[in-house]
C-alpha cells in the first residue's frame, strides 16, 4: 500500500507534472513538494501525488557506499 | 527502469549477502513494519539467503490488515444509504468486515468504486453533484497527505457532495506498543521508506535511544533491503542502536514538512483501533473542525452491531509478530487467498499472502 515508485518528469505545468516510467504515462499532483520539478527530473510517487524529488548523488551514493565498506572489510 | 534496475544487481546483491553471513554472530530478530517490504522480502527470496541467526519477522506495517473490522463495517454501511459512491483504493475491497465487504457489496449493486489517487474520487464528485461520495482513506504517513491535499481542495471548491471516512494510522505509535508488549521480542527495525520520506527519522530516535533498538530506514529493492540488514545487524553486532538512513535517495532526516504541515491542518490526531493491537492512543486521524462539513462520521449515521471475526483466525498476533501464519490452523487449510478468513490473507500486502504464495515453495 505504501509502495511509491520513481517516474520521470516530462512535463510540467503549473502544480500537475506529467511521469513517465517505461510505457506508463501519469498525471502526478505536486502540491506535496517544495520547489521547483524540471524535466528530466525523477520523482517518487504515491497515490497520485509526488512525495519526493529523488537526490542523484545520495542514489550514487548507495551502491558505491556499500561496496566501500565490503572492499575494506574484506581487505582489512 | 532508472533507480530500479541497479538496485536488483545480483552480483552486488550476492557480496551484500556474503558480507551479511560474515558480519552476523548473535542471534536477531528483526522486524520490517512495512507490508511493501514483507512483499519485497519474499519475492526476492531474501529470508532463504540469510544466515540462521538472522530472524525476519513482519509487523503490523499493512494498512489494509491493521483496519479495524468496525471501520469495514462502517464501510460497508455507507454503501447501503440511498444516493452514495463510496470511493477507496483498491486493496481494501476484498478485506471482510463483520458480515460483509466492499466488494459483496459492489456485487449486490452497492456504488463502490476504486480510485488510484484521492483527486480521482473528487472528479467523481463534481460530476455526480446530486450524489454524495465518499472517499474510505486508509493508509499510513505516505498516504495521508495526499488525501489531507484532497479534502483541502474539496473544501476550497466548495464541493459539499465529497465526505472523508478517514481510517488513516500512525506508524510510530504502534512501534511503541511493539516495544511494550510482552510476547514480542525485536532486537531492530527495518523501517518504512516511504513513510519515512514524509515522517523523517525523529520519531524513531525514541525507538533508537529509550529502547535500544536500532533503526534502518530501507528502500524497497533487493539490495536496498539486504544492505539495510547489513546495517542492523552491524550495530546489533557493535552493540549500538542508531536511527540510519540506507534509502537516502528517497528519504532525507527532515522528512517532508510540506506534506506535514498539510496533514496537521487538516487532521487532529486522535486514538485508533487497530486490528491485532486493539486502541492506540495518537495514532489516528480525524479531520479538524475546520473541515467537519466533509466529515463523513458526522454526516451520516454509521451506528453499526457489534464486531464479529472468526474465533479460530490469528491475524491479530501475526499482525504483532507474536506468531506466524503456519502457527494459524486456519492457514491454507481452510484460509486461502481465495477464500480468506482473515485480512493478513486478503490483502497482497498481508503477511499471510506473502507465506501462502512463497513459503516452502
Amino acid at each position: 500500500m505504501c509502495l511509491a515508485i520513481p517516474m520521470e518528469v516530462v512535463e510540467v505545468e503549473q502544480n500537475m507534472a506529467t511521469v513517465e516510467m517505461g510505457d506508463v504515462r501519469r498525471q502526478v499532483c505536486l502540491d506535496l513538494l517544495d520547489g521547483t520539478v524540471e524535466v528530466g527530473d525523477y520523482l517518487i510517487i504515491h497515490a497520485g501525488y509526488a512525495i519526493h524529488l529523488v537526490d542523484p548523488e545520495e542514489a550514487r551514493k548507495t551502491l558505491s557506499y556499500f561496496k566501500e565498506i565490503f572492499d575494506y572489510e574484506v581487505s582489512g | 527502469m532508472k533507480y530500479q534496475d541497479e538496485y536488483r544487481d545480483p552480483e552486488l546483491a550476492g557480496r551484500i549477502i556474503r558480507a551479511i553471513g560474515e558480519r552476523s554472530r548473535t542471534a536477531a530478530r528483526l522486524m520490517e513494519i512495512c507490508g511493501t517490504h514483507t512483499m519485497a522480502i519474499f519475492r526476492a527470496g531474501i529470508r532463504s539467503v540469510l544466515p540462521e541467526t538472522i530472524t525476519l519477522i513482519s509487523g503490523p506495517g499493512c494498512p489494509v490488515c491493521v483496519t479495524a473490522a468496525e471501520d469495514i463495517d462502517r464501510a460497508v454501511a455507507l454503501c447501503r444509504q440511498p444516493g452514495v459512491i463510496v470511493a477507496t483504493f483498491g486493496d481494501l475491497m476484498r478485506v471482510p468486515g463483520s458480515e460483509s465487504s466492499l466488494n459483496r457489496e459492489k456485487a449486490r449493486g452497492a456504488d463502490v468504486r476504486v480510485v488510484y489517487a484521492g483527486f480521482d474520487a473528487l472528479e467523481i464528485a463534481r460530476q455526480n453533484p446530486q450524489r454524495r461520495v465518499v472517499m474510505v482513506g486508509i493508509g499510513f504517513e505516505t498516504t495521508a497527505p495526499t488525501i489531507a491535499a484532497t479534502v483541502r481542495q474539496a473544501n476550497r471548491e466548495g464541493l459539499q457532495n465529497f465526505f472523508l471516512l478517514s481510517a488513516h494510522k500512525l506508524l510510530p505509535p504502534a512501534m511503541e506498543v511493539l516495544l511494550a508488549a510482552e510476547d514480542v521480542h525485536i532486537d531492530g527495525f527495518l523501517c518504512p521508506g516511504h513513510v519515512t520520506t514524509i515522517i523523517g527519522i525523529e520519531p524513531y530516535r525514541k525507538v533508537a535511544q529509550q529502547y535500544g533498538k536500532p533503526c534502518v530506514v530501507s528502500g524497497f529493492e533487493p539490495v536496498d533491503i539486504l544492505q539495510s540488514i547489513y546495517m542492523l545487524i552491524s550495530q546489533v553486532e557493535s552493540g549500538e542502536s542508531e536511527v540510519e538512513i540506507q534509502y537516502s535517495r528517497a528519504v532525507n532526516s527532515e522528512g517532508n514538512e510540506r506534506a506535514r504541515k498539510l496533514m496537521a491542518e487538516v487532521f487532529d490526531t486522535v486514538d485508533a483501533s487497530w486490528r491485532g493491537l486493539g486502541s492506540i492512543p495518537g495514532s489516528g486521524l480525524r479531520l479538524k473542525r475546520d473541515f467537519r462539513e466533509h466529515d463523513a462520521e458526522l454526516h451520516f449515521d454509521l451506528e453499526v452491531p457489534t464486531v464479529r471475526q472468526h474465533p479460530g483466525c490469528r491475524c491479530g498476533e501475526v499482525l504483532r509478530g507474536s506468531c506466524t501464519p503456519v502457527d494459524c490452523p486456519l492457514f491454507r487449510s481452510s484460509c486461502t487467498p481465495s477464500n480468506p478468513y482473515g485480512p493478513c490473507m486478503v490483502s497482497s500486502e498481508g503477511t499471510c499472502a506473502a507465506y501462502y504464495q512463497y513459503h516452502g515453495v
